[in-house]
């Protein structure tokens, strides 16, 4: 604690913190101001997503214009969230104890009550995100508590599920979002188009994938490694 | 107009301390919650641009989405620098807070 | 039902390296196969994409039938396919190399559980590093432009911890840290484009006048951007990040990576705020370009280690970049043509070097300059490309370096700004030292020098790098076509009528 605040003392009579100190004020300053000068434009995007929003297949602007007007950012986001996964799995393996820990019967209760439930509501959150707030995304996130509360409860199976079945998991979303991107490029002739009357659906499966492969992405972030298993697969030496 | 301008100052406040800890601190888990306090302020501003006109009662969704992309990459950018800082504290003796000159110099296939 | 038109071409670029991507973490036996596929198809499509595109001018695509305000479009001119094609050869000389380098890796009983973590996850990295580089390459979005620029920094910082030594994983984060504070600068630039004008589509946007916020949205932008090209002094991080990673990786990170950024920060200001910039912007930027090709020279001669001298002519080299800010500026109209000759040779060149050392490292066991005397013994094919790319870095004649250096200096006479001109060739005699220095030591085989027993390995570890340096060699002698497909593809940028609507 005595280091700590003598470390604190020493940085502020630096002068090159001083000088830091002034810049970001003055930043801020520069930028408020530019904030305050901008005449706001009237002429938005959301007028057009208002006048195409019938054609979109969902009720709610917002999941419009993630998943089908703006849907190409969303997939390269879908990958940027795999992408971190692949990361943390190349840096290190998942410190799981050695020994379980019988969990106990309190946590259990709460695991075995509350799991299914927040389960239930992940997908209930992608059903309304159609017409409310709400999708892929925000389901995915309660998936991934469940399954943080399934991690930090240190259920024994948890770890010994096969990273096969992870990855599978974590490349539902990305696959089945890439896959109806390149099935509208064969029948409609342009990537992400949807066929017309079809756009509702596709967009319910896409997000249901998606939920699910965020929900993993986030357990698996959380575990903070790759699997055990990870390496002793594939070929035979 | 207000609540938008309240948004916009305070989202621009918190890029600018976001900004500043992280060039004043050493240590890597501040490094990373500076960056997070920062793309907070991002969004905030984001989010105060989504706000159009006083009566209407209409809300733009194209910043909104952004917002949720930009949260996203956030999260798994975040979760990524804090798994490669531990991975630096375990596998390296020093940590990242008195770094060496040699770390400059040492090379490796 | 089943239609391919035939300006579907233009999304296969970012498909194909995606889907092998995906496909490659699923399963790691067709990884290399799926990978080689992917590279090939995407080099026929970017060839398809060039011969339209020299038909019909350039290709506008809206993603999903959505027009431009609302939609995000994809578009090719001549900077653009320019830079797909060299990302397309540069990747598939360094798809190849790879697979040799693992493969040597691997045949070393010793830590073989190590280098094939490595190599497995090399894969998809790789694949959806290079797709996100197409993609940032075809996008027209600001929006779409941040979410690629994400998609690049965090696979290339995975691949730049990839080696597993403390050292690498340093930088690699120092290096994520620096590319998220970018990332972000850029972002709030995109927020407060937004916010002005409205729209995120760039040739909408280059149709709009600019305003105070509009400056201070392209001032955050291109903060963002240079923190990402590593412009002197902000490139603190690129030097122990490409030195530190592997052979392979360092390749792509130096000769691929900070293009990406570069492009987009010289279209934001040539294209796009074109209005907005004035001549103390781009003379700021210029001096220091300066400042990097000196100072990186400088500290590539003091090198001694063959991978940290060939990261610092990175940096140095990255200042000819930004000289062509002021030349550019002044000489309006050939702006695209000096970086574009910069960005294609330096592209090769480097990786080339990049992979020669990793080939050397991998053969000598290190990489000290001073030890490495009579390697050309048992790996001439590998010194010979070391020396081929470090003509095109030192630009002498034929070479593609030489061409962009000729043009920068006529350029700056041109435009009478000789100052440029001098730092230059300045910046030509320091990197021929620091060239020559190691070059020198390759060809001399001391006395009682004795061949040590070459460890049998594949001809991919030796010609990618040979075949990507004689193509910046020859790059050269095929400069009016370069020039002519620029010529062919400004007109993007110049089509878009008064009231700020393309045609």
């Amino acid at each position: 604690m005595r280091r700590y605040s003598t470390h604190n003392k020493r940085k502020r009579l630096n002068p090159v913190l001083l000088l830091v100190l002034l810049l970001t004020a003055s930043l801020t300053i520069l930028l408020g101001r530019a904030i305050l000068t901008t005449d706001y434009q009237t002429e938005r995007l959301g007028d057009d997503v208002a006048q195409f929003q019938k054609l979109s297949g969902v009720e709610s602007p917002v999941t419009a214009v993630l998943l089908n007007f703006r849907g190409y950012d969303t997939l390269l986001e879908v990958m940027v969230l795999l992408m971190a996964v692949v990361g943390v799995w190349s840096l290190t393996q998942a410190p799981f104890p050695g020994k379980p820990i019988e969990p106990g019967p309190v946590q259990l209760a709460v695991v075995r009550l509350l799991t299914p439930l927040m389960v239930l509501f992940a997908f209930y959150l992608v059903w309304k995100g159609s017409s409310l707030a709400g999708g892929a995304f925000q389901g995915g996130a309660v998936l991934g508590g469940a399954c943080v509360l399934m991690l930090v409860s240190e259920l024994p199976w948890i770890k010994n599920i096969p990273s096969r079945h992870l990855r599978i998991g974590l490349l539902a979303g990305p696959f089945v979002f890439l896959g109806t991107a390149i099935l509208c490029l064969i029948l409609e002739g342009t990537f992400l188009a949807y066929p017309q009357g079809w756009a509702g659906s596709l967009l319910l499966l896409i997000e249901t994938a998606c939920a699910v492969s965020i929900g993993l992405t986030l357990a698996c972030l959380f575990a903070g490694g790759r699997p055990k298993d990870d390496l002793s697969r594939g070929r035979k030496r | 107009m207000i609540t938008n301008l309240l948004y916009s100052f305070g989202g621009l406040m918190l890029f600018s301390m976001g900004l500043f800890a992280l060039i004043a601190c050493s240590h890597p888990l501040r490094k990373i919650l500076a960056i997070n306090v920062m793309a907070t302020g991002v969004f905030l501003i984001l989010i105060a641009t989504a706000y159009r006109q006083i009566g209407t009662g209409e809300i733009d969704p194209v910043p909104q989405a952004m917002v949720l992309t930009g949260i996203v990459v956030s999260v798994s950018v975040t979760a990524l620098a804090l798994i490669l800082a531990c991975r630096v504290q375990e596998t390296s003796n020093h940590s990242l807070i008195q770094r060496k000159k040699d770390d400059f110099t040492r090379t490796g296939t | 039902m089943i239609s391919f038109e035939g300006q579907s071409w233009i999304i296969l670029p970012l498909i194909l390296p995606l889907a092998a991507g995906l496909f490659c973490f699923l399963s790691r036996r067709w990884a290399f196969a799926l990978s080689l596929t992917a590279a090939l198809g995407n080099l026929l499509s970017i060839g398809v994409l060039l011969n339209q595109f020299l038909d019909t001018g350039p290709l506008t695509y809206n993603v999903g039938n959505w027009k431009t305000p609302l939609g995000i479009a994809l578009r090719i001119d001549g900077p653009s396919i320019l830079m797909l094609l060299m990302t397309a050869v540069t990747g598939l000389g360094i798809t190849l190399y790879a697979r040799g380098y693992f493969a040597f890796r691997i045949a070393v009983p010793k830590r073989i559980g190590r280098h094939e973590r490595q190599e497995r996850f090399f894969w998809p990295l790789w694949m959806t590093l290079w797709a996100s580089l197409n993609g940032l390459f075809l996008s027209a979005d600001i929006f779409n432009m941040y979410v690629t620029l994400e998609l690049i920094s965090i696979p290339a910082v995975a691949l730049a911890a990839l080696s597993g030594k403390p050292a690498s994983q340093i930088a690699a984060f120092r290096y994520l840290l620096v590319s998220l504070l970018g990332s972000l600068s850029y972002l709030l630039g995109v927020v407060f484009v937004y916010k002005t004008y409205g729209v995120l589509d760039l040739v909408l946007l280059s149709g709009k006048t600019a305003s105070g916020a509009g400056m201070a949205a392209l001032a955050l932008m291109s903060v963002g951007l240079l923190l990402k090209t590593a412009l002197f002094p902000m490139h603190f991080w690129l030097p122990p990040a490409h030195a530190n990673a592997l052979a392979p990786v360092s390749a792509i990170l130096s000769s691929l990576v900070v293009k990406g950024s570069f492009y987009l920060l010289f279209r934001l200001w040539f294209d796009v705020f074109a209005s907005a910039v004035t001549e103390p912007m781009v003379n700021i930027l210029g001096t220091l370009g300066a400042g990097a090709i000196v100072w990186g020279a400088l500290q590539a001669i003091r090198q001694k280690r063959l991978k940290l001298l060939v990261a610092y002519s990175t940096v140095s080299q990255l200042g000819y970049l930004f000289i062509a800010f002021p030349l550019a500026y002044l000489d309006m109209g050939t702006h695209w043509g000096t970086v574009a000759f910069m960005v294609l040779a330096h592209a090769c060149a480097k990786s080339a070097m990049f992979m020669a050392s990793g080939t050397i490292f991998l053969h000598a066991g290190h990489d000290r300059i001073n030890d490495l005397a009579g390697v050309r013994s048992y790996i001439p094919v590998t010194v010979f490309a070391y020396a081929i790319a470090g003509v095109n870095i030192m630009g002498l004649p034929p070479s593609g370096g030489f061409i962009a250096k000729w043009l920068l200096i006529s350029s700056s006479i041109n435009s009478s700004q000789w100052w440029w001109g001098i730092i230059v060739m300045i910046g030509s005699l320091l990197a021929s030292v620091y060239i020559f220095r190691v070059v020198s030591r390759f060809f001399v085989i001391p006395e009682g020098y004795k061949v040590p027993d070459r460890r049998p390995h594949s001809p991919l570890l030796e010609w990618p790098a040979l075949v990507l340096a004689l193509i910046a060699l020859l790059l050269g002698l095929i400069a009016p076509y370069p020039l002519h497909i620029l010529e062919t593809g400004n007109s993007l940028f110049s089509m878009v009528s008064p009231k700020g609507l393309p045609l």
